[in-house]
């Protein structure tokens, strides 16, 4: 977990817990802290407190506990008006009854900016998203695109320091989601803000962020860059959860030199690293990802356990080629291989053998 | 498979112009839905549009004179009403004689009564005269001016005689100037004696009252509309019920209750003298005026200003409010300028339903209006049952009408009616 006295820590909760109804908690002791112009996402399943976070950073949901600081100074008791955080909404909630220049124009308004100097800065933010052309419309006239870029230059209009996004690509589609990733990222990048995002989709948290918050039940399951989220999930939840995953349940039969012997619930014995689990004896979960199975056998390293699979449906996805198969008693494990010229072809019905390097498999909690 | 001809028309693939065929095969549809309208159309049209239609007619038709004294017109086309001196023998015979047939049939009172309301005692001089002149026979008991002038000696007035002159045409704008406080002089419309204007303070003192009553109603439903568009559904469905409550309860019950409260020995000016606020002697007057009228009117059109103002409140997301703060607005600014802006299609059509439906209201003003609080329709409702006279009531209720389009267009033009929104 991060250390919630960092000194150049821009934004921390400590020991922030939130509930609703004074029986159950949201958010269970919350710590996090963050440097100025990282961009963090908070990632995680519906009802995992991710949102309740976000709202307790911009003011419109109170702690119950705990403390929020940003720039040092508590703002616990700082209504979210005097807060100077710029926040993008799911659905972007874009005032209907005014035009994008005078949406833009409002946050500037509020803080008594001179005419000039508004129109000024509302032309610089629309010329920033490049809809310089569009200030005389109404939101209602605009593309969910166009909506959202609107939606984001009025949350930077007046320069906060923090921005907090709340879902913002959640309504468009697949390719204009992809194409926002990348503007909402260099944006970032180019005006050196801090950026909380918030969303439960993982593509978008792993391509996005400099760091990505795993929440579930309340509490942050691991925080790390997104390879070692994906690469090093600390825990089965965190490895269920980013990207696909195959799961295989076992007993620790013994651990030395770093490397875990498991022996599977049929009795097949396998190669792990040792994650959560500590001692023989333990059950446990170990986790592999689809891409890091090999059946080649020139390919697998020497003296590495090995497991009977029989092939029981290949799939050809363009790029690449998935092979379900039947381990040790369960029919819904996956192989992922790339299509490339002298990659080999699996039929139904054969029966191959399976391994991986050790490091690649993770013996994580049960 | 369309085609185009050399004029430009697209055809369909069997060489039909495309726009005939579309309508060929929307005519089924279209007739249809005709027939499925059609019972309610017939029963609007035979118990609402006609009745109306025959009502405003009745505001300018005025043959009841000219078919009952036909010649009588016929001779007094020809006198001078500026003359000063009452028409000639010619004249009185023709009267005798329409006379004559009116009284066998019993016409001639009512004749009597329609001029009346125009120049007052009209009614008795034909009442009069309609006995005598059964009796006579109009072939040979001439010189007939002599005769009238002994039965009543308002038979020789100039006026009697211009007012039924004025009344001869089949269609009068009378009753309109009538209901506008004006009255047909020697020359042209003129105002009728000030002690006689009524309509035109009826009818501002009910626009007025009507403006009144929709301030107040918006006023007390905002704040209303407000929190059942903002409780969560299970509360905002109590809170619906007890506002739809009144609707339930008949209209006079609540008034009568209403009553009961505001009277001298009421419920409110009771406790005002047990508290002590209030001296026994100096009870405050509260019903039978304006001020009773209004509170009791707010009351019982509340409902209509807060349904529509819930709707379009319901559909005004709270995330809106919320970005305002985010972007540094304060509680009263983000209301101000951007909540309030988008709730004004709900003010506007509550304002419309309250402001229509109070124009016309009767039953409340009547009962607890006085005589101050009454509006234009109680007048009306007078006309159409006490005086009987309907050509007056149809004039009041076409300039009723009248007014009512005439401010759904300025709001159109102000507002935009495409900016009320009723659900």
């Amino acid at each position: 977990m991060a250390d919630a006295s960092n000194h150049d820590a821009f934004v921390e909760f400590e020991r922030v817990q939130k509930s609703y109804d004074g029986e159950n908690l949201v958010v269970k002791d919350l710590n996090l802290s963050m440097p100025k112009g990282e961009f963090l996402t908070m990632l995680g399943p519906s009802g995992s407190g991710k949102t309740t976070c976000l709202m307790m950073l911009a003011g419109f949901e109170t702690a119950t506990h705990g403390d929020i600081r940003l720039g040092g100074t508590s703002i616990n008791n700082i209504p979210p008006h005097k807060r100077g955080i710029g926040m993008v909404f799911q659905n972007y909630a874009l005032f209907p009854h005014m035009t994008i220049a005078e949406n833009l124009s409002f946050p500037l308004e509020v803080r008594k900016l001179g005419k000039s100097e508004r129109e000024e800065k509302v032309m610089r933010a629309l010329d920033m998203v490049e809809m310089g052309a569009f200030g005389g419309r109404r939101p209602a006239q605009l593309s969910g695109g166009q909506q959202q870029r609107i939606a984001l230059a009025r949350a930077l209009v007046f320069e906060p320091e923090l921005v907090l996004m709340d879902e913002p690509l959640g309504a468009l589609d697949k390719q204009l989601r992809e194409k926002m990733q990348f503007e909402i990222t260099h944006l970032a990048h180019r005006l050196g803000i801090t950026v909380v995002y918030v969303t439960h989709d993982q593509t978008e948290a792993l391509t996005m962020s400099d760091r990505v918050a795993v929440f579930e039940d309340g509490r942050i399951q691991q925080l790390a860059p997104p390879d070692k989220l994906y690469e090093e999930p600390q825990n089965s939840f965190v490895a269920q959860f980013i990207g696909e995953n195959n799961t295989l349940e076992g007993v620790v039969k013994e651990i030395n030199d770093g490397v875990a012997l498991v022996q599977l619930d049929n009795g097949d014995l396998i190669d792990a690293k040792p994650i959560n689990v500590s001692q023989p004896g333990e059950r446990t979960r170990v986790s592999i990802r689809p891409e890091r199975v090999e059946f080649n056998k020139d390919r697998m390293p020497e003296g590495a356990h090995t497991l009977k699979a029989e092939v029981m449906e290949f799939i050809y996805m363009g790029d690449i080629f998935r092979t379900r198969l039947r381990v040790a008693g369960k029919d819904d494990f996956f192989v992922k291989t790339r299509n490339a010229p002298d990659q080999v072809r699996l039929t139904p019905g054969q029966e191959i053998e399976i391994g991986w390097l050790a490091e690649d498999c993770r013996a994580l909690d049960a | 498979m369309s085609d185009t001809t050399q004029n430009g028309s697209v055809l369909a693939a069997d060489g039909t112009p495309l726009k005939r065929s579309l309508a060929r095969a929307l005519r089924r549809q279209k007739i249809r839905a005709l027939l499925l309208i059609a019972p309610l159309l017939l029963f609007v049209m035979l118990t609402f549009i006609m009745p109306i239609g025959d009502m405003l007619f009745r505001s300018v038709e005025n043959d009841i004179v000219s078919k009952t004294l036909p010649r009588t017109v016929v001779a007094l086309r020809d006198w001078d009403a500026n003359s000063g001196e009452a028409p000639g023998e010619e004249v009185f015979t023709a009267l005798a004689a329409d006379l004559q047939i009116a009284a066998e049939a019993k016409l001639h009172t009512r004749v009597g009564s329609r001029l009346n309301y125009e120049t007052p005692g009209i009614s008795s001089l034909f009442r009069k005269a309609g006995r005598k002149v059964k009796k006579w026979d109009v072939e040979n008991d001439g010189p007939f001016k002599e005769q009238f002038l002994e039965i009543h000696k308002g038979w020789g007035d100039p006026d009697v005689w211009r007012t039924i002159q004025t009344y001869s045409p089949k269609f009068t704008n009378g009753y309109f100037l009538n209901a506008a406080d004006l009255q047909k002089g020697a020359d042209g419309p003129e105002w009728r004696p000030e002690d006689e204007q009524i309509y035109w303070l009826l009818f501002k003192r009910t626009m007025f009252m009507s403006m009144v009553i929709t301030i107040s109603c918006i006023v007390l439903a905002y704040p209303v509309a407000w929190i059942l568009a903002n409780l969560p559904a299970r509360s905002a469905n109590l809170l619906m019920i007890l506002v739809l409550l009144p609707f339930w309860t008949s209209l006079l019950v609540r008034t009568s209750a209403w009553k009961v409260m505001l009277q001298q020995q009421g419920v409110i000016n009771e406790t005002l003298v047990w508290l002590g606020l209030v001296a026994d002697d100096a009870r405050l007057v509260m019903i039978n005026n304006q001020f009773g009228t209004i509170v009791a009117m707010t009351h019982i059109l509340l409902p209509f200003m807060i349904l529509p103002m819930y709707s379009v409140m319901q559909t005004i997301q709270p995330t809106y409010l919320r970005a305002a703060k985010s972007l540094g607005a304060t509680n009263w600014t983000a209301f101000w300028r951007v909540y309030f802006p988008q709730s004004i299609p709900g003010i506007g059509a509550g304002s419309i339903l309250v402001f229509i439906l109070s124009i016309g209201y009767y039953i409340t003003p009547e009962l607890v209006g006085g005589t101050k609080g009454v509006f234009i329709s109680n007048r009306i409702a007078f006309h159409i049952s006490s005086s009987l006279n309907w050509g007056l009531a149809a004039a009041l209720g076409a300039i009723l009408l009248a007014v009512v389009l005439v401010l759904y267009w300025a709001y159109d033009k102000i507002v935009g009616i495409d900016n009320v929104k009723l659900g």
